[in-house]
């Protein structure tokens, strides 16, 4: 039989395409072209070419906003990756507190990001909040006048909302781990912490390492509690990455500068996220990182 | 190496069992000799793995005792009683290296590190693991891996004993039986008590020297492969060892005549005598190896219908049908075969009387 050459199955990719395209190809192209330009209002532009980029990248505000988001996201993952495993550990395996559990640690999940700023606002208020309140008999405690204090509310908040996720996915993976593993641990006489390192730890990888890059990436991107607690203050010592782009993007309405900030912030965290996945696959294989 | 008992040993899932029903583990009562080869036996669900665990101490039985050497380790852990187990799907520890798989057994309980060595390399020698030592577990293949699970077993010299369960359930059929002539090699060199849980009978009869057959939370019988062949106290072991199983054939007893409808067949005396005895139902059992089939009319013989027969290259099995009963006989394959009607005789030493089940002896 002769093979029957018919290529119009691509039109079957067809809507996947559009999709795509409206989704992602068109909004990135437009920053892609804003970024371009010098734009003085509308119909009026000039072709500038890379100079944005230099510009942005020998930014000192952007320097230290970057550096601030790595300090950031680097405290997020070493508090809530370690919180969230010994979370999945001590949570039950069977019985009704299973749902229990599983639902009461959902809770913050549910609650909308800005929802999230303006509890942890009134909670940590030095006058009326319950936190705010109680620490300031001990040490002062003040999030809109000190640097240190705000960032301690901003990592409770984030610890507070995300270390759930975590919790989640790694519970899934210890879940999943088949009861030979744990009886033979026994029969081999391995002791609680072989047990965790030996076969719990390896076993949840792959879902530790996708709670791992959702951490960072969303902990990277982090908007609303920021800019509803201080705004970026006290000075600057809240402001990332977002802050700062929202700041040059919509309040000064520099479309071009913003656009090329937009894009270096998207192939920062992709490169991050890429290492990352690279080098949790590495050490997946036994390899050197 | 121990000697190792259960006394009177029950056990359920439930909380609060009611009825016999709920107990996966109905009684055993047993011993297994040190040093022997043994193989648990029996359907899936029947509580080979429910027993296994509570040798090794993974289960605690509702009722009972479980005794090494005298010694009382009913309420003792695993870690604590000195066992060791081999479970169905290969358990390995990824991020190791073969050589700390096996390893691993022996540094936990804190023995030096050239012995671990020794060992090691012992048992990595046994079993052909040398070539990976240095290698991750992790992306050996099926049969390299149970290897591995099999040595961390093997790897401790003063275990009371193994536990096998269902070790060969994922390797490739040719790979099994090297793996299986392997074990039966280690026992005979290292002397081990292995005790060895399988629901696959030629397994079970190559492997051990002692088949213990289960049945819904009982040991039915005991026994060398030949005496189960040849004796079943049971008829769950008669059709469950053999292929195909013993045919069963419901009949009453007329002095040392066993009645089936309108034939007979002779009883020994000495068996007639006793199934006149009892008062439950009576079942003649006959393997189907030892059925005669005669194509033409033969003194004393039964005339039955010839339903199928099947070539199985070296045998044929002839499917029977003698007064609504189905029978299988198995002859030779340069025997011919009766077309429609054959006679059938039982030798009346090999024609077994069963009541309620069990044999008549």
């Amino acid at each position: 039989m002769d093979k029957w050459e018919n290529n119009r199955a691509w039109f079957l990719v067809l809507p996947v395409f559009i999709i795509v395209a409206f989704s992602s190809i068109l909004p990135i192209m437009t920053v892609v072209n804003y970024s371009l330009q010098d734009i003085w209002g509308p119909g009026q532009s000039v072709f500038v070419g890379t100079e944005w980029y230099e510009e942005m990248l020998a930014n000192e505000r952007l320097h230290d906003a970057l550096w601030r988001q790595f300090l950031f996201s680097g405290l997020v993952l070493l508090i809530e990756m370690p919180l969230g495993i010994l979370l999945a550990l001590a949570m039950p395996k069977r019985g009704w507190g299973v749902s229990l559990c599983l639902v009461t640690i959902s809770l913050p999940l549910l609650i909308p990001w800005n929802t999230i700023g303006t509890i942890w606002i009134i909670f940590t208020r030095p006058d009326i909040g319950l936190f705010g309140k109680a620490v300031n008999y001990f040490v002062e405690f003040d999030h809109t006048a000190r640097p240190l204090d705000a960032w301690v509310t901003l990592m409770l908040m984030e610890v507070w909302h995300w270390t759930p996720l975590v919790a989640l996915l790694a519970y899934a993976g210890l879940r999943a781990i088949p009861d030979a593993y744990y009886q033979a641990a026994k029969i081999d006489g391995a002791s609680a912490w072989s047990t965790f390192w030996y076969i719990q730890l390896p076993k949840m990888r792959g879902v530790l390492t996708i709670a791992f890059l959702l951490r960072f990436m969303d902990s990277f991107l982090i908007y609303a509690e920021p800019f509803v607690l201080t705004g970026g203050g006290p000075g600057n010592s809240t402001t990332f990455l977002s802050i700062y782009l929202v700041k040059i993007a919509l309040l000064q309405f520099d479309l071009g500068p913003g656009g090329a900030f937009s894009l270096i912030y998207f192939v920062i965290v992709l490169l991050f996220s890429y290492m990352f996945y690279q080098a949790l696959q590495r050490v997946g294989r036994g390899e050197k990182v | 190496m121990a000697h190792i008992e259960l006394r009177e040993v029950a056990h359920s899932y439930y909380a609060n069992p009611k009825g016999e029903t709920d107990y996966a583990i109905k009684r055993v009562h047993n011993q297994w000799e040190d040093g022997g080869a043994y193989a648990l036996l029996g359907p899936s669900g029947c509580g080979k793995t429910t027993l296994l665990n509570i040798i090794s101490g993974l289960i605690t039985p509702s009722q009972g005792s479980v005794f090494y050497d005298g010694t009382d380790v009913t309420e003792l852990p695993p870690e604590k009683r000195n066992i060791a187990q081999v479970f169905q799907f290969p358990v390995l520890y990824d991020t190791m290296s073969v050589f700390n798989n096996l390893a691993f057994p022996l540094r936990n309980r804190g023995i030096g590190e050239s012995e671990v060595k020794n060992r090691v390399l012992e048992v990595a020698e046994i079993l052909d693991l040398v070539p990976f030592l240095n290698k991750r577990a992790a992306g050996l293949a099926a049969d390299a891996k149970q290897k591995i699970s099999l040595g961390r077993g093997l790897v401790r010299s003063d275990v009371a004993a193994i536990l096998f369960d269902e070790p060969l359930t994922v390797i490739d059929p040719h790979l099994k039986w090297n793996l299986r002539r392997k074990l039966k090699e280690v026992h005979e060199q290292l002397k081990l008590t292995l005790i060895y849980v399988t629901h696959d009978q030629v397994e079970a009869l190559t492997f051990a020297d002692q088949v213990m057959v289960m049945y819904e939370g009982e040991l039915v019988q005991t026994g060398t492969p030949q005496e189960l062949f040849e004796n079943p106290t049971h008829k769950f072991v008669g059709y469950f060892i053999g292929s195909p199983g013993m045919n069963f054939i419901p009949c009453t007893l007329e002095g040392n005549m066993a009645r089936i409808d309108g034939a007979s067949v002779q009883l020994d005396d000495h068996t007639a005598d006793l199934g006149n005895k009892t008062d439950g139902k009576l079942e003649i059992g006959i393997r189907p190896m030892y059925l005669e089939v005669h194509a033409g009319s033969v003194d004393g013989g039964i005339a039955a219908r010839v339903r199928a027969v099947e070539d199985q290259g070296n045998f044929k099995i002839i499917t029977l049908k003698l007064a609504g009963h189905i029978l299988r006989a198995r002859l030779p394959e340069d025997q011919a075969v009766p077309e429609n009607e054959a006679w059938l005789r039982f030798p009346v030493q090999r024609t077994k009387l069963f009541s309620d089940g069990r044999l008549v002896k």
